[in-house]
């Protein structure tokens, strides 16, 4: 009884502090802490690359030209997903669903690529001890001595860029959540077994692809305790995160992919 | 959920009605404009420190219109604005302590 008496009164709650409703306000501190996790990463490589004097440049005009595709792909993502923004707050619910479709897209085009220029580099030579070995991979030539004289570049690129990827592929599955609710779970599983079953067993997506499977699992979860239908501000909150993503690409582009372009 | 909430998100989506579509057309085509240059400016061959200052100035700038516009910050009330890129720009700054000693090992070496 007193419960309910309680449902009927007005909050008692201050206002906001930051003027804004607490889903946002939490979504922000999350993005400021992960911020700090893409800083130490990016300060490794800095580090990495200040204390090495002959820092290798291996990125080809192919690399640099993927890379910039890439990055275009990501800031087309943030405007379609701002559009979808604007049609949640307007309540239309079909413009929503579309918009949230093409930043999904533009996120799997980006991360398709990135896979694509991470097996070239890999069958190249570039790797990591705990990476399983490609068989026909070159064991000589630059990617291969680079990988052998200076292990620090291939440490800090594959676990700057796929922590990112980590990141957008978590992204595309919020979004897909937000945009489809529970058609998107069947969806994710038939992701997992596709890119678990064709990727080969010596490519680290074989492994990475458990990643949808643990994500369908927790998301089924979240939407049996609790269904709902997403409102504006579930919208804008995933937004956020989204353009977080692009925003931490911004950085390991020029950072990363510029600095060590090869010029001939 | 609590009504003040409801009443906060509600307010928050009207400043989103006012804001119009064609500003964030401008965001986007500045953002691939200076994505551009920075790789017109990778092949210029320059030194790599001048290279590093303007390329990290340039990621600055689309850092900061993603958070204005894209994030909109730009529309948050300063409490929120202030409070929590100042702190976002301490902590990163924190993380500088470590160069000097990376300067360190290029000049003495690894022992």
């Amino acid at each position: 009884m007193a419960e309910t008496a309680l449902q009927n009164v007005p909050s008692v709650y201050e206002p906001s502090l930051f003027g804004t409703y607490s889903k946002k306000i939490g979504m922000w501190l999350f993005l400021l802490s992960d911020s700090l996790t893409f800083g130490a990463l990016l300060y490794a490589y800095s580090y990495g690359r200040i204390s090495t004097p002959d820092w290798p440049t291996p990125f080809h005009s192919q690399s640099i030209a993927n890379a910039t595709i890439m990055t275009a792909f990501l800031l087309t993502s943030s405007l379609t997903m701002v559009l979808a923004v604007r049609a949640s707050v307007f309540a239309n619910a079909k413009a929503q669903r579309l918009w949230l479709l093409a930043t999904m897209a533009c996120g799997i085009g980006f991360i398709l690529l990135h896979a694509a220029e991470w097996h070239k580099l890999l069958a190249e030579g570039l790797t990591l001890p705990l990476f399983p070995t490609m068989p026909g991979s070159a064991s000589t030539g630059e990617f291969a001595n680079v990988a052998k004289t200076v292990p620090q570049f291939a440490a800090t690129f594959f676990g700057l860029t796929g922590m990112h990827m980590l990141h957008v592929t978590l992204g595309v599955i919020y979004l897909g959540i937000v945009a489809l609710r529970r058609k998107f779970i069947p969806v994710l599983f038939v992701a997992w077994l596709a890119a678990w079953l064709l990727t080969p067993s010596y490519s680290p997506f074989h492994y990475g692809a458990h990643v949808l499977l643990v994500a369908g699992i927790v998301c089924s979860i979240i939407l049996w305790l609790k269904p709902k239908v997403y409102d504006s501000s579930d919208v804008e909150v995933a937004g956020l995160y989204w353009h977080f993503v692009d925003l931490v690409w911004m950085f390991i582009f020029p950072l990363v992919y510029l600095m060590s372009a090869k010029i001939l | 959920m609590d009504a003040i909430q409801l009443a906060i998100e509600e307010r928050v989506a009207e400043q989103h009605r006012h804001h119009g579509k064609a500003q964030f057309f401008w965001v986007w085509g500045a953002l691939l404009l200076m994505t551009a240059i920075e790789v017109f400016l990778a092949y210029q061959n320059l030194q790599p420190v001048r290279m590093l200052t303007i390329l990290l100035a340039l990621s600055f700038v689309k850092a900061t219109l993603i958070i204005g516009y894209f994030m909109h910050m730009k529309f948050e009330v300063s409490r929120m604005k202030w409070l929590t890129m100042c702190a976002l720009v301490a902590c990163l700054a924190l993380m500088m302590v470590f160069f000097p000693d990376a300067f360190r090992i290029l000049r003495l070496g690894v022992r």
